[in-house]
């Protein structure tokens, strides 16, 4: 249907939704990110206690010991909403799959000498387990969070990390052409090989965590902010010495993920530990506990990974992630 | 009255002409309906969408993923394969 | 070295099933713990089929390209001032309706997905819930993002996070998806992938998207169409998870159809919002609910029913109810609207003659014999400068949360009435549905959140109407009552340079 209208009496009578005028402090038009997600999540008169959990309502600030007056304090440096983010990724999925491609048309793993070949084989691709379990951690943020500032961030998280675990996978297949050997290999090694006994404990043991917040610190901060210099640094780095720089573009994403990832996580762990003295001693325990347990379960790793160096390199990777933790997370640790 | 149609929605744009077009080649039973904005086609038991008759009509690879970006909705058990995508009733 | 063909089926089950491994440092039952609640059987989590094979990589591919089409036609819709395409501004509350009951539901399926693709331990079925979670998230913000521009010109959806959680009727929509939630993780599934998404999901999303294409909303029809392509996707994991439990184990059987029967009714009740719009609230009518029941479920889900009849799945209990009622249900729920306006955050009317026509052609049997006199009358009090509003307050079904409007079978001029005794008290029902969902679970539905109970407790801000509308964060006059007299309809006849007809003020507020 046509209208012949004039646009200049066409005044907006509002800018934006009330919620979202109450917390900006004042009606202006509001960006898509603070639209999609302030208050978005309901927090009273829940009908039912759910079965699973009788103790608490279906959504409840008492899921973490954590305390907040205002849980949409926290905001994602990235201001993903699910638009952005998900255009976000197409972009580098793209580049990813130009990047394989060029890989495998190449043969450029042949590029690398049998023992690197094997030792890439070694040291990356039981990791995918490690993506999957931090996928399930994430899942659970963002189920029992409280707040969509925090659980959609953690929902993003969670299917980066099952695209990181499928991206790990392709490296495993480009690897043996498809056969499927170095995959059965690796998951043989998580499950029996004494190296990465210490690691698949820690992951198994987070699968129980019960406060998410505990669980967001242990994830997110303490082992991604050990595991991701590690490997996609240190080991990245002799990787290329050894002629396989050009397998670094297959860790591309990883790579720029974690950058993106981390300055997220330290945002939202500064908000919760500048809200109060509580706070914050509970979440610089919660990292230094699991970063400590991190450390040691990295530490055959490491040696797997980088040789002789493996004990200073977690030193200085220690060193470092206590530095960011103080610095940008606003940590005591 | 045994009743085991199938049905797939489409968007009305221009992606999924040619999709609706292979269905209309591969599945003479098919029948098309044409709505405001989308294009429902019902058929008995079985639809399949094959990706050799979509690349035929568009002259380039197509993934029967592509899909996704035009389905509205569907009826039926669905099985997806790097060569067709098929919507079935079992008995 | 040759690499070997893999084809899509392998290849996803190494995406995917083989991530994971059998904990030794941590029970299973640690790890899921809701697993066993339900008494669910399952022996053999690799018997999972995936329908559909999208890694990652592929979902984020076609997932960006569908929003950057999506938000280009958002951005396009703003800047030429879309919401002035729209038949006329009555259409508006259909939208009201959609933003304050249905949006916030979809993220209450971003949460539930997350939750059961949490807790269950298979993980063909973990990533088909943990995409459909973050889908769902997308459905609420791209609706959000789609209808603020709607909000910067017409009252009514401002608020619409506020009253979700407070406001009578949204209680309908807000306890239908809280009773799932609540729930442990395979009722979820069956609720809501099965009952609500693969067998009444078209009834939602085809009336509200055909509606908003005849109704020249293209911003709407376009998030819609987009949502129902991910919808395919959820519709398919709806089926896959009912045949996956029935096939498991026989003793699923039972349990599987109760909860078939319990989610068809609940599901069902909800729809009578969306019959209600479907027939009153678009200036351009598609189809009626009648027809549409008739086609998307009668047809199609009688074809869906006996799919599943090798199974041992019957046809959920009432299923025959429905059919008896379609021929009332909207024309009772507008009529309710009508009533009690002055407490809803949209606006209400009565049908112009052209309407009525329509009305009685396509509801032969009830429309002209219950309906259309009460709105006459109606109509006739308006225009004396006395439009009417129902100073009392309704008495609602404790399970649906729906007033009592529902006709007996036998005699669609009176209205049913159920009820139960539960540790002394009484609670009431609309239907035979309704009791026997609450005599299955008392101790779970005894503690909904009744708005009526709530407002005579004290805990809506007062003990007027006006205390509660006031605590509903509803502008008494702008953002309620009557259409004709609405600030809505004086902006668009403005807008639109229509001559607005001579305005009988109203003579008498509601105390």
């Amino acid at each position: 249907m046509q209208i012949d209208i004039k646009t200049d009496n066409v005044e907006p009578i509002r800018n934006t939704f009330a919620h979202v005028a109450r917390r900006l402090g004042t009606d202006k038009v509001a960006s898509r990110y603070q639209e999609g997600t302030l208050d978005i999540q309901s927090e009273i008169n829940f009908h039912y206690r759910p079965l699973w959990d009788p103790d608490h309502e279906i959504f409840d600030r008492d899921r973490t010991a954590i305390k907040m007056e205002d849980w949409y304090a926290f905001r994602d440096p990235r201001q993903y909403y699910y638009g952005t983010w998900t255009i976000a990724r197409s972009r580098q999925q793209d580049s990813m799959e130009r990047n394989f491609s060029f890989v495998e048309k190449r043969e450029l793993f042949n590029s690398l000498d049998d023992e690197w070949r094997q030792r890439v084989a070694n040291v990356m691709l039981p990791l995918r387990h490690l993506e999957y379990g931090a996928n399930l951690n994430n899942t659970y943020i963002t189920a029992y969070g409280w707040g969509t500032a925090i659980t959609q961030a953690a929902n993003f998280a969670a299917m980066d990390r099952l695209g990181i675990a499928q991206y790990l996978s392709r490296i495993g297949l480009v690897m043996d052409g498809n056969s499927g050997e170095l995959l059965d290999a690796a998951k043989q090694d998580w499950m029996e090989s004494e190296a990465w006994q210490p690691l698949r404990q820690l992951v198994e043991d987070l699968l129980v965590v019960d406060d998410w917040f505990e669980l967001y610190v242990a994830q997110n901060f303490a082992l991604d902010g050990l595991m991701y210099p590690l490997i996609y640094q240190r080991f990245d780095q002799q990787m290329a010495a050894h002629g396989g720089a050009a397998i670094a573009m297959l860790t591309e994403f990883m790579v720029d993920w974690f950058a993106e990832h981390s300055r997220c996580v330290d945002a939202f762990l500064k908000t919760a530990a500048n809200e109060s003295a509580e706070n914050k001693a509970l979440l610089s325990e919660w990292a230094r506990l699991w970063s400590a347990r991190a450390a040691e379960a990295l530490m055959p790793v490491a040696t797997m990974g980088v040789g002789d160096e493996g004990f200073t390199t977690m030193a200085e990777l220690q060193d470092a992630l206590q530095t960011r933790g103080q610095k940008k997370a606003g940590l005591d640790m | 009255m045994s009743n085991n149609m199938v049905y797939i929605a489409l968007q009305n744009n221009e992606e999924a002409r040619p999709i609706v077009e292979a269905i209309e080649q591969d599945n003479p039973d098919a029948q098309i309906n044409h709505f405001p904005a989308m294009v429902k086609i019902d058929a008995p038991g079985r639809l399949a969408v094959n990706r050799e008759t979509v690349e035929e009509l568009i002259g380039r690879d197509w993934d029967p993923q592509e899909i996704h970006l035009s389905v509205i909705s569907i009826s039926g058990n669905v099985d997806e394969t790097e060569d067709a995508f098929i919507l079935e009733r079992k008995r | 070295m040759a690499a070997k063909k893999m084809n899509l089926r392998e290849k996803y089950t190494r995406m995917t099933r083989d991530l994971a491994w059998d904990f030794s440092y941590q029970r299973d039952e640690d790890v899921y713990k809701q697993m066993t609640m339900e008494g669910i059987k399952i022996e053999d989590w690799d018997k999972w089929e995936d329908p559909f094979r999208l890694t990652m990589d592929a979902y984020w591919k076609y997932q960006g390209e569908k929003e950057r089409k999506l938000y280009a036609i958002i951005d396009a819709f703003a800047q030429n001032n879309g919401h002035l395409n729209v038949t006329d501004a009555r259409y508006v509350n259909a939208l009201k309706l959609f933003l304050t009951g249905v949006s916030p539901l979809e993220y209450m399926a971003h949460r539930g997905f997350a939750m059961v693709g949490r807790q269950f331990p298979g993980v063909g079925a973990q990533v088909a819930c943990q995409m459909q979670a973050v889908d769902e998230l997308r459905h609420v913000q791209t609706q959000v993002h789609t209808i603020s521009q709607y909000n910067k010109y017409f009252n009514g959806f401002q608020e619409f996070r506020h009253q979700h959680d407070r406001v009578w009727y949204l209680s309908v929509p807000k306890s239908f998806f809280d009773d799932a939630v609540s729930a442990g993780p395979f009722e979820f599934l069956t609720a809501i992938s099965f009952s609500f998404e693969y067998v009444l999901t078209n009834l939602l999303f085809m009336p509200f998207m055909s509606g908003a294409a005849y109704n020249g909303d293209m911003a709407t029809v376009t998030f819609g169409f987009s949502a129902q392509s991910d919808e395919a996707r959820h519709m398919t994991l709806g089926l896959e998870v009912i045949k996956f439990i029935l096939e498991q184990h026989p003793d699923n059987l039972p349990i599987v159809q109760k909860w078939i029967d319990k989610w068809f009714w609940r599901g069902y009740r909800l729809l009578t919002l969306v019959a209600m719009m479907m027939d009153y609230m678009l200036p351009k009518r598609v189809m009626s609910w009648r027809e549409a029941w008739e086609m998307y479920f009668e047809q199609n889900g009688g074809a869906l029913f006996e799919d599943l009849a090798r199974y041992g799945i019957r046809k959920p209990k009432y299923w025959e109810q429905s059919v008896v009622e379609k021929d009332v249900i909207s024309h009772a729920a507008w009529g309710t609207f009508y009533n009690y306006a002055h407490a809803a955050p949209f606006h209400t009317w009565t049908p112009n003659d052209e309407e009525m026509e329509w009305l009685s052609a396509k509801y032969p049997d009830t429309f002209d014999k219950y309906f259309r006199p009460r709105y006459e009358h109606w109509a006739e009090q308006e225009k004396k400068g006395e439009r009417f509003y129902n100073p009392s307050l309704p008495m609602l079904c404790t399970t649906c949360q729906i007033p009592m409007v529902f006709p007996e079978l036998d005699d669609l001029a009176l209205t049913c009435y159920r009820s139960s005794e539960y540790e002394g008290d009484t609670y009431h029902f609309c239907s035979d549905g309704c009791k026997d969902i609450f005599d299955n679970e008392p101790e779970k539905y005894v503690q909904s959140w009744l708005p009526v109970h709530q407002i005579y407790q004290g805990n809506c801000g007062g003990a007027t109407v006006e205390d509660v509308v006031k605590w509903y964060h509803m502008e008494d006059g702008v953002d309620n009552r009557e259409y004709l007299h609405s600030p809505d309809r004086r902006n668009w006849d403005k807008w639109t340079k229509k001559a607005t007809e001579e305005e009988v003020p109203p003579k008498t507020a509601v105390g």
